[in-house]
């Protein structure tokens, strides 16, 4: 029987959820020790006797049992004792699927917890609910081993100090909590789509964790709103292009000269599909503009044929929901499109932040490109020079490099 | 066709360290498990054999002296054994080389059946 492709990352998950719901979330360390014994456990017995018929059954049933002996051996067994009764008594409680989802939903709205950073609140997701190491959550967000495992550290303490899960069957507090939940969703995904780190499996895989996180929240009446459908049909819209954003040559290629045909038309179905059911309700988040705007470039067979009027207005919409430099630079970029090069260099030269826009490296770039478009070579040159001095990685340098050597 | 018996051996410190994150688990699980194929693919597994609890019970001497072990008499545990079929003992030793306990710092003993015969 063949291995489910990140089977233990998956379960990693499911248990860690699941057993911080028996046994209370201040054993949250708890839960992560025993998952790794129950994998350890896998490792040496399937080799030997074959995958079991149930892997996800199994490894679960594994962790529990090693979560009881451990609490047994501590002789904490009577403070558990309700627990371990309920536990001992019935173990299908434990494990239907419906159950190991609440389990997840709950601990994802757990990690969005107000008093921690959104970028902790991404971390503790990708840490707990989607069993990547220290070092892998460290590497998907080009951060070291101690800063990640510090920030972990201090979110884990946060939520063991809040004494509770997050209750998921209470309406008021699931609608406060749920745009926080979108928003470290939003993160998580951006992550691997404009992350720093080279493109890679990593990268994508993130992509398809938020996803299937998100997915997680459809589940739910109470999670299913407009805004979660308007984020979901953002991800697949952007996932659809994941596959044409490596040349053949495997180098960097931008939204203007990618191969089109490459884009997944399935995705991309899904997202528009989804796109249409988020239009329920009066409500309009930047989730909304975002996956119009997507869908709009999705709808254009060629670069040539983009709307770009359209994405014009729509960033507009979106300079009102959440005005950013980044959105004002993207708007630049879309007019210079609409209006030609000239004006687009007008609209980033107006930028009110531009000086201090973190993304420095992007506006250098896109200047480059437009200056070079007018057929100034010369200052083109300069700009593409200036985006390699702040390039993320190899790809992006390789990428700018190829960038000068056409002006 | 001659039968053997590889021990799989390492210490505690040593296969823990190479478990790493879940998915560095599957990995070793996935190599593990290709290699348990290949080798029985070309016919050379007797049995697959079983995986042993790491605790146990030493009983040793005229004394009958009962300790927990295998701990203190010896560094490298045995995780397991399978019976392995082969030519003759270099075969059975180079079908050991892809053994994926060997990357995590661990050992394979290969010892020959000993045929009595009749």
């Amino acid at each position: 029987m063949e291995l489910h492709e990140h089977l233990f990352r998956r379960e990693a998950g499911r248990i860690v959820a699941t057993l911080t719901r028996i046994f209370g979330v201040e054993h949250l360390a708890l839960a992560e020790d025993v998952v790794q014994d129950a994998f350890c456990r896998a490792l040496e017995v399937w080799p030997f006797r074959g995958v079991p018929e149930n892997p996800s059954a199994w490894l679960m049933a594994t962790a529990k049992h090693r979560a009881l002996d451990v609490l047994r051996r501590e002789r904490t067994a009577r403070t558990f004792a309700p627990e371990l009764g309920r536990l001992l008594e019935s173990d299908e409680q434990l494990v239907t699927e419906d159950g190991i989802k609440d389990d997840q939903l709950r601990m994802m709205f757990s990690c969005c917890h107000p008093r921690l950073p959104e970028a902790a609140q991404v971390g503790l997701m990708l840490h707990i609910l989607c069993g990547f190491s220290v070092d892998e959550v460290a590497g998907a967000f080009v951060s070291t081993h101690a800063g990640v495992e510090k920030r972990l550290t201090r979110a884990k303490q946060v939520l063991a100090e809040s004494g509770r899960l997050f209750e998921i069957a209470d309406a008021a507090d699931f609608a406060t909590r749920l745009p926080a939940v979108h928003r470290a969703l939003y993160l998580l995904f951006n992550e691997g789509y404009h992350g720093a780190s080279p493109e890679s499996a990593v990268r994508a895989e993130l992509c398809r964790e938020a996803l299937r996180l998100t997915a997680l929240l459809f589940e739910y009446p109470l999670a299913s709103t407009p805004a979660t459908y308007a984020l979901a049909a953002l991800m697949c819209l952007h996932a659809a292009r994941l596959p044409a954003r490596l040349d053949a040559a495997g180098h960097l290629s931008v939204l203007a000269d990618q191969d089109r045909s490459r884009w997944d038309p399935n995705l991309m179905a899904e997202g528009q599909r989804l796109l249409e059911r988020s239009a329920a309700g009066p409500q309009l988040t930047e989730y909304h503009v975002e996956a119009a705007i997507a869908a709009v470039h999705g709808s254009a067979p060629r670069v040539q044929d983009t709307d770009w009027a359209q994405i014009v207005s729509l960033y507009d919409t979106l300079l009102t929901i959440r005005p950013s430099p980044v959105v004002a630079l993207n708007r630049a970029i879309a007019v210079a499109q609409r209006d030609g090069p000239e004006r687009g260099l007008e609209e980033i030269a107006a930028i009110a932040d531009r000086g201090r826009l973190a993304e420095r490296r992007v506006v250098e770039r896109i200047v480059g490109e437009l200056e070079l478009r007018q057929g100034r070579g010369e200052s083109a040159r300069g700009h593409f020079r200036a985006a390699v001095g702040l390039a993320r990685n190899s790809m992006e340098r390789q990428f700018l490099e190829q960038r000068i050597e056409a002006c | 066709m001659s039968e053997f018996v590889y021990l799989y051996r390492s210490t505690d410190a040593a296969s823990r360290a190479a478990m790493g994150s879940p998915e560095q688990m599957q990995k070793s699980m996935q190599t593990w498990m290709a290699w348990m194929k290949q080798l029985a693919d070309k016919g050379h597994i007797k049995n697959p054999g079983h995986p042993l609890e790491r605790a146990g019970k030493l009983v040793k001497g005229k004394q009958r002296t009962i300790t927990d072990g295998p701990y203190a008499e010896s560094k490298d545990i045995i995780g397991g054994y399978t019976l392995i079929e082969a030519n003759d003992l270099a075969q059975a030793v180079e079908l050991s080389m892809g053994c994926p306990i060997l990357e995590g710092g661990g050992l394979v003993e290969v010892r020959p059946v000993l045929k009595t015969g009749m």
